[in-house]
């Protein structure tokens, strides 16, 4: 029987990683993210794990480390916040154009200036387009489960892209939660040694990296798309099988109480535990309302999230992150992008909050589906601000 | 290392190539001579990660290319940590026995701009780390595969397209950067300087940076005739002139001690050297008297040390 124990996320995402027979571990200091690696340094130095640990001179060398180590075959994992993410955007680029299935955890964190170390969704919408697997979790036993979980996907022949894990800074990273611990033998069993594809070995030489003319470079960009998209039957494979193992079964748009719901919350990340608390208080009033939670960021899933908010009337997206003179928030313009097709649709309004850690709690989530029904009821059908700004 | 030379000779070197030819580099292109140089000299147990810049342009146009050793270019100023990254894999895979065991040397290749600008940083830490690596630098004194712009590895006096001689400018108004003794500083047990000039210096250098254990620092002056505004057929020529008049000396430090590769009583003039390149074409008589003497000041300086050892 699996154990379960109070623990801090941070720890919790370290424990995963040993689990996870991981090789090479490079990595960089940074708030909100420091817990994981302080924590797996220690598992290294304690000889609990056999692995390679490295604490470089900066995140850019983290990645460019695991992109060395991953073609030659290695398991590499890193993880950062922030401007960490920012400083080695460059290289997220490369190495999902390289098809190797790192592994990285973004303990998410504001985007400075002004500078702070606060959580919200900045960083990770800052390479949005990196062509990485994303998934953005709910709460610490995902934060674990989805290590194994990404390493099985990412290292699939089929698959072999790089994946992250968005887990918000603090409100995750630094809680103590009850997590699951899976036993060894079944992680060992889920999750194989990495058998590479291709990888970098005298007695095969092979050269990756090569640069690209316009005559092919859109050939292989398409390529890397169509494999993006096409990786979705497997996301669901594998997490099929992960909850056969465990009973815990996730899918990339989760719903609550929104089958027969006139309006939706739609969040991403840690605040859909808190909307569904706002959703059961507005169930008691007797109003129509519901929640759907984006867990799989990319691929994006078009479909479910049709599927999952078609019949509504209102949809008030939750984004945790500004697109500065944009549209709104970088998830509205995804769920817009995805129902715009469609002839009948419910209208959106899109609510930036919880920007740089400021606290959403249920009585925001109320009071944002209070005025959102208002402001489409008048006839203001595709609304966005900021909430909450005192002004 | 140049006393041995009667002990070597140049047929006794492979014949094979691991650095093919037919890749795209110019006419009379030191650099890939360089290059070809150091594969010949690790032969093809080796993983070479490559930065950005013009070796990796003229040798692997997809879906071509020039390399028959594993070759991995993933961007400019990472080379060190992505071949820091090569030789970590290597060896936790080795220790988890998932692929045999065996002596495979890890080289990370990249140009001047590649190490002494963008790419400073992760060299330092992948040096500081002490990686069992062999970096290697080709030095062609500009950022040539963009157009000819200055580095801070740019000779003083040199004309380049951002440090232009003008009405009002001299060409470059800073000194070389010093990367060996950067690299020297780091406490690695190895640095050396090279030209392909003196092939088997180079060779010999190469062979003992991949025998030492730790990491190794190869800086290696590579003639670039296009961007040097120099004759294609004078690039072994210029390179000997480097050497000989001591604006590029040969040298190694093991350990921290300095030995000079090849000592020269007394230096040639700097302008034998300067007057074979439009870069220098600009310059002043007083300007050339200024690099002869600091020129002669800096090789005094390097030629103590040698003496003493450190």
């Amino acid at each position: 029987m699996a154990k379960r124990v109070g623990m801090e996320v941070s720890i919790a995402a370290a424990e995963a990683v040993k689990q996870a027979n991981v090789d090479v571990i490079s990595a960089y200091p940074i708030t909100p993210q420091t817990h994981i690696v302080e924590h797996l340094s220690e598992i290294v130095a304690n000889g609990e794990m056999d692995a390679e640990f490295f604490c470089v001179e900066s995140e850019h060398s983290a990645m460019s480390i695991c992109i060395g180590s991953e073609a030659t075959g290695a398991r590499s994992f890193t993880c950062t916040s922030a401007q960490g993410l920012a400083l080695m955007a460059e290289m997220t680029y490369i190495a999902s154009g390289l098809r190797l299935p790192i592994l990285m955890i973004v303990a998410n964190r504001t985007l400075s200036a002004p500078l702070s170390i606060w959580n919200d969704h900045s960083d990770a919408m800052m390479i949005r387009d990196c062509g990485w697997v994303q998934y953005f979790v709910e709460n610490g036993q995902e934060v674990y489960d989805h290590v194994f979980i990404s390493y099985r996907l990412g290292e699939d022949r089929k698959v072999l892209f790089p994946v992250i894990i968005n887990m918000d800074g603090f409100i995750l990273s630094h809680v103590i939660e009850p997590i699951e611990l899976i036993e060894q033998e079944k992680i060992d069993q889920f999750l194989p040694p990495y058998q590479p594809l291709h990888q970098l070995h005298p007695d095969k030489p092979i050269t990756m990296g090569a640069f690209a003319l316009p005559a092919i470079f859109a050939e292989t960009k398409k390529a890397q798309e169509v494999a993006l998209r096409g990786s979705m039957p497997k996301i669901l494979e594998v997490w099929k099988a992960f909850g056969d193992m465990t009973g815990r079964y996730y899918q990339p748009v989760e719903t609550y109480k929104a089958e027969d719901a006139k309006t939706l919350l739609v969040t991403m990340g840690s605040i859909g535990e808190t909307a569904s608390v706002a959703i059961d208080k507005m169930r008691e009033q007797g109003r129509s309302v519901g929640l759907v939670k984006i867990r799989l960021w990319r691929p994006f899933p078009f479909e479910a999230l049709k599927q999952a908010t078609l019949h509504a009337k209102n949809l008030v997206v939750i984004d945790r992150a500004v697109s500065v003179g944009g549209p709104g928030g970088p998830v509205a313009s995804e769920v817009k992008a995805a129902i715009y097709g469609e002839v009948l649709r419910p209208s959106i309004y899109n609510f930036v909050a919880g920007i740089s850690g400021r606290d959403v709690a249920p009585i925001d989530f109320i009071k944002m589906v209070d005025k959102a029904e208002i402001e489409i009821e008048e006839g203001r059908k595709d609304g966005y601000e900021i909430y909450g700004v005192r002004e | 290392m140049i006393e041995n030379l009667n002990v070597f000779a140049v047929r006794t070197l492979t014949q094979k190539e691991y650095f093919a030819p037919g890749h795209r580099s110019c006419q009379g292109c030191a650099e890939a001579l360089a290059v070809r140089l150091v594969c010949k000299a690790l032969g093809r147990n080796i993983i070479i990660a490559a930065a950005t810049g013009c070796m990796e342009i003229v040798s692997s146009p997809l879906p071509f290319t020039s390399w028959r050793v594993p070759w991995f270019h993933c961007a400019f100023e990472n080379t060190a940590a992505v071949a820091s990254g090569i030789e970590v894999g290597l060896k936790v895979l080795m220790r988890k026995g998932r692929i045999p065991q065996k002596k495979i040397v890890t080289v990370g290749m990249a140009g001047d701009g590649g190490t002494a600008d963008i790419g400073l940083q992760a060299l330092s830490g992948a040096l500081e780390r002490g990686h069992d690596f062999i970096y290697v630098c080709t030095d062609n004194e500009a950022y040539m595969n963009t157009g000819i712009q200055r580095s801070s590895s740019t000779p003083f006096g040199a004309s380049t397209t951002t440090s232009p001689a003008g009405k009002t400018a001299m060409g470059q108004i800073t000194w070389k950067k010093n990367m060996a003794a950067i690299a020297a500083a780091h406490n690695i047990p190895y640095v050396a300087t090279a030209c392909p000039s003196y092939p088997i210096d180079l060779i010999q250098k190469v062979k003992k940076a991949a025998d030492i254990k730790g990491a190794a620092y190869i800086h290696i002056l590579s003639v670039c005739p296009t961007g040097w505004r120099s004759a294609p057929d004078l690039s072994i020529k210029l390179g000997r002139l480097a050497v000989e008049t001591g604006t590029f000396p040969l040298y190694e430090v093991e350990h921290g001690r300095y030995h000079l590769s090849i000592d020269f009583p007394k230096l040639k003039p700097i302008k034998e050297y300067i007057k074979l390149q439009g870069r220098f074409r600009h310059l002043t008589e007083e300007m050339i008297e200024e690099i002869q003497n600091r020129i002669q000041r800096e090789y005094e300086v390097l030629r103590e040390r040698a003496k003493r050892g450190f």
